[in-house]
């Protein structure tokens, strides 16, 4: 663990390394989701659904993907990219809390709290 | 169908090379290629780049963040005015004329643009005030990044926290009311308004749309204006595109990169002008 500092930029570079780590995880687990889908949409040429339908519901791509449905494994792996800036959100809180930044534990819980709110108002909004 | 896919894939690598070394979502680039060029109805074209927005702000944040080029705090704390404009922008949707928003941020681009042709003349980047300001410095929003094209860290200081803060919060409202410039407003605050170094307010600007653009993607994802077939080798080429941009940035001069922004960012004002003033081509 890193002793308390006044090299901010040092603290900053490891946090940044941590939340850079993750989203790559993040990021490579959705495009091969993306990839493996897009692969079998190809070489099938069947996108696995009626005509244009695309699977809308999560219940709808959990199961496609599970019967291995082209265009559910592309939505779910298109859901995952997503859902990767707000897990960099998720992940810096951590860091900044590993870094004892409070003030930075706050403003970033903050983001998080409005991005949900907004997440809400657009699922119900519309 | 592997055409259509191909094509994707290769406006991806594109549209992704171009905004991670410039800081704006792919929108631009993505829209007109797939209504004009491709025919495709505009709810689509909409879903389209959201995600692009995404996949280069995630596909390009991952050298950022490893290389230290970007500033982790200045993106955290203005995205809070960023997502509240988005949210407030969202429910003033019909009540609110986009009209003068767009008057009002066309304005702003064009100024921006004169500003950073001043900067490239004066070849000024890096902002050193003999006494730091006081916000930024309580913020600790003052950083370092290593610059591949000089090969050293460059120190840089911030100042004008609270106009910044706005403009942030304005190009949140103009994002969930219009849909658009997710990324020139942001560049546009940070480096105009907060006299951050181009490299840092470009990655900066990459790290934050991802961020802003995750809210209204859930709202697209599920009211069906996402085509798989489209939008997934999109996708992929842009992630692709965006790594690969990500590291051309780091080593072009800011002065390059400037240079290409200002068109670009002139053209986007001058677009929202005519369109603000009713003028339709």
């Amino acid at each position: 663990m890193p002793e308390k500092t006044n090299a901010t930029a040092t603290e900053m570079a490891q946090v940044e390394t941590i939340i850079g780590r993750i989203l790559q995880v993040g990021v490579v687990f959705s495009a091969i989701v993306m990839g493996i889908g897009l692969v079998i949409f190809l070489a099938t040429g069947n996108s696995g659904y009626a005509g244009d339908t695309v699977p809308l519901t999560m219940g709808a791509i959990l199961l496609g993907t599970w019967q291995l449905k082209a265009y559910a494994i592309m939505m779910l792996g298109t859901y995952c990219l997503i859902l990767t800036p707000v897990l960099r959100v998720v992940v810096s809180i951590y860091a900044f809390y590993k870094e004892r930044d409070h003030l930075y534990v706050a403003i970033t819980t903050a983001v998080l709290i409005i991005l949900m709110i907004a997440l809400l108002i657009g699922l119900t909004g519309k | 169908m592997i055409q259509t896919a191909l094509i994707m894939i290769g406006v991806g690598i594109f549209a992704g090379i171009a905004g991670a070394i410039l800081g704006i979502g792919g929108g631009m680039i993505i829209t007109p290629i797939l209504t004009l060029g491709m025919g495709l109805n505009i709810k689509y074209a909409i879903g389209a780049s959201i995600i692009a927005v995404i996949a280069t702000s995630s596909g390009s944040t991952i050298a950022y963040l490893r290389d230290n080029v970007l500033n982790l705090r200045v993106a955290m704390f203005l995205e809070i005015a960023t997502t509240i404009g988005a949210i407030v922008g969202a429910l003033l949707t019909g009540v609110l004329d986009p009209k003068y928003l767009y008057l009002l941020f066309g304005c702003l681009l064009v100024f921006s643009g004169w500003n950073m042709y001043r900067k490239l003349r004066r070849g000024q980047e890096v902002l050193q005030r003999v006494e730091p300001d006081k916000i930024a410095s309580k913020l600790k929003l003052n950083g370092t990044y290593y610059d591949k094209a000089e090969m050293k860290n460059i120190d840089y200081q911030v100042e004008n926290v609270p106009a910044g803060f706005s403009v942030m919060f304005g190009a949140g409202v103009a994002s969930g009311l219009l849909g658009i410039g997710s990324g020139a407003f942001k560049v546009m605050a940070m480096d105009t308004f907060m006299k951050m170094p181009l490299k840092p307010s470009s990655s900066t600007s990459n790290l934050m749309m991802g961020v802003t653009a995750a809210a209204s993607a859930t709202v697209y994802f599920f009211n069906g204006s996402i085509l798989p077939g489209i939008a997934v080798p999109m996708a992929l080429g842009i992630l692709g595109g965006a790594v690969l941009g990500s590291r051309i940035m780091q080593v072009l001069p800011a002065r390059w990169i400037r240079m290409v922004f200002i068109p670009i960012i002139l053209y986007i004002g001058i677009e929202m002008l005519l369109k603000g003033l009713g003028v339709h081509f």
